[in-house]
């Protein structure tokens, strides 16, 4: 066999380092980073950095401002993303029906939202659940619904946050959706017309069980990149009301970057981890078992 | 229910989540024009009584918005052109020259994308701090230049491309460098437009790392000068607005022109994960 070590070096050493440096030996660090004291007087001087073993993870378990954090990703995830799902599966089945009209047109609405930056919608639909001026509320009026509080109510401003992320990130999943709908194959429809069954039993026996690959892989990434959330809750709350929107990424932010304690943010980065791994082994599992 | 009921129902169907989508896109446009004042009063109003430009004047003039929509370009573009080319080297590598543990990398690499960029941020900033990054575009941009995605993405269009070509083409005595630059890259024109568009929006885009990395407010991109202003200038929605269109527009633009490229890659990434 012909062997190109050489120019395979070559070719691979640049994004070799990039990654290694910059994206491979920063995850690895954060493990040691969290068993340290690393505060700001390490920041100033490296001779103050301790080894602390598991205290941070220790403290932070003994932390009801962590548990909020935590407990709030995991509703964001668990309410969110199941919500995003169901509306892009919705969306795809629209655009995938065989009486849809304009389909390419419609397809690129639903799927705007994707590409803008979350900062800058974040900031606009402020404004729309503003309690007095906002579109929201003024909506509700017209239906006879009282003013909400939306982004000020320690009960209101999550899910306000779970509908702008629902908004923003459908589409996604729909582009997905549309493609898995159109790899079933007609005559699986067919067959089970002949067999006398309606749209919804057709739904429910066909389209759901030959989507069902579809369904880990967009299940698996919406909660990956759910469990991360951060500029939403930064450029709308600020974590607030009373830490009703508070996001683990977020608070990890704040511990390490603006308080300092890089120790303790880094032991926040490395459960949200453990978290995202066991998301992901947690859905491939349930997936097995029902295959 | 007979076929053209049903069509009116999908279609009414389709309409309406088209008017709930667009509705906070359109609204920004529209309340970006308004006069000042005009955005936060009750009835809320959909079109400005009439459209002014005062507002992104304003940005520009007074809130140094040229110097912040330089920097989110200068960052995003510099890191999509050379991130374009670091990660073709590398798909090139992985798909069509020989080593030992080629396969046993690449595997490690995909396993290594389950990993949250936000993992390892603290310990890379301190790094960057070490070698005085921080607070450049170079630090923006550092963990960006190369990307296993990137390599993914190259790797898997590469491969499709024939054996026969390269081999007659070292025949000729064309060094890897060469057969990259004059076989490779030509006729990967198509997944390259892909990674760039995918690149060029999520660094565009991108909030946390720039507003980690960046200290002073004459470097900063436009989501972090945005949620910087947002603070100070929340009283002024209509200048608010201006702003998100500024930071929106380009990426929006960007995708209605190429997104088959776009729809294309996002498919691609789709099909492993």
């Amino acid at each position: 066999m012909r062997s190109d070590a050489r120019a395979a070096a070559l070719f691979l050493t640049p994004a070799m380092v990039i990654i290694g440096f910059f994206f491979l030996l920063p995850a690895a660090a954060a493990f040691l980073l969290s068993l340290t004291d690393f505060d700001i007087y390490a920041l100033g001087d490296i001779h103050n950095v301790r080894l602390v073993g598991l205290r941070n993870y220790h403290d932070l378990l003994h932390n009801a401002v962590f548990w909020r954090a935590l407990l709030n990703t995991i509703y964001f995830t668990l309410v969110g993303g199941p919500l995003t799902v169901i509306v892009a599966l919705g969306a795809a089945l629209l655009l995938n029906a065989k009486a849809a009209r304009w389909k390419s047109l419609f397809r690129t609405i639903y799927f705007a939202p994707v590409v803008t930056t979350i900062v800058a919608v974040a900031i606009v639909w402020r404004y729309l659940y503003h309690p007095r001026f906002g579109l929201f509320n003024r909506v509700l009026d017209l239906i006879g619904i009282g003013p909400i509080d939306w982004l000020g109510d320690t009960r209101w401003a999550m899910p306000a946050i779970i509908l702008l992320a629902v908004w923003k990130n459908f589409g996604y999943q729909m582009i997905i959706f549309v493609a898995g709908l159109q790899s079933i194959p007609e005559e699986l429809y067919e067959s089970a017309r002949i067999d006398g069954a309606g749209p919804w039993q057709q739904f429910r026996h066909v389209t759901v069980p030959m989507l069902a690959p579809t369904f880990l892989f967009v299940g698996i990434i919406t909660a990956i990149s759910f469990l991360q959330f951060f500029a939403e809750p930064y450029v709308m709350t600020r974590g607030g009301p009373l830490d009703a929107t508070l996001s683990m990424v977020m608070l990890m932010y704040e511990q390490g970057f603006r308080w300092w304690n890089m120790g303790n943010g880094a032991a926040i980065a490395f459960i949200l981890f453990l978290f995202i791994i066991g998301g992901t082994l947690l859905q491939l599992w349930v997936q097995k078992r029902r295959a | 229910m007979t076929r053209p009921v049903r069509s009116l129902l999908v279609l009414t169907a389709l309409i309406v989540g088209a008017i709930v989508t667009a509705t906070p896109l359109l609204w920004m446009i529209s309340a970006s024009f308004m006069p000042t004042g005009e955005a936060t009063t009750y009835p809320p109003r959909l079109l400005p009584s009439h459209a002014t430009a005062e507002h992104y004047r304003d940005l520009f003039s007074r809130l140094n918005f040229g110097r912040t929509f330089l920097n989110s370009t200068i960052i995003a573009g510099g890191t999509t052109l050379i991130s374009v080319l670091l990660n073709s080297m590398a798909g090139y590598a992985f798909a069509k020259l020989k080593f030992r543990g080629r396969d046993r990398l690449f595997a490690f690499l995909i396993g290594a994308l389950a990993i949250p960029l936000q993992v390892g941020m603290l310990p890379l900033f301190l790094f960057l701090k070490s070698i005085h990054l921080v607070n450049t575009y170079w630090g923006v941009m550092m963990p960006s230049l190369a990307t296993i995605f990137g390599i993914f993405l190259m790797r898997q269009f590469m491969i499709g491309i024939p054996d026969e070509i390269l081999e007659a083409a070292r025949m000729d005595g064309a060094s890897e460098m060469k057969i990259y630059r004059r076989i490779i890259l030509p006729l990967s024109i198509p997944v390259i437009v892909t990674l760039a568009i995918f690149q060029f929006m999520s660094i565009w885009n991108d909030f946390m790392w720039p507003l980690i990395v960046l200290t002073d407010n004459a470097k900063y991109t436009l989501p972090v000068a945005i949620a910087n202003l947002v603070g100070e200038h929340v009283q002024d929605a209509e200048l608010m607005m201006a702003g998100s269109v500024i930071t929106v527009l380009p990426v929006l633009l960007l995708f209605l022109f190429l997104q088959r490229y776009y729809i294309a890659g996002l498919m691609a990434g789709s099909v492993k994960g």
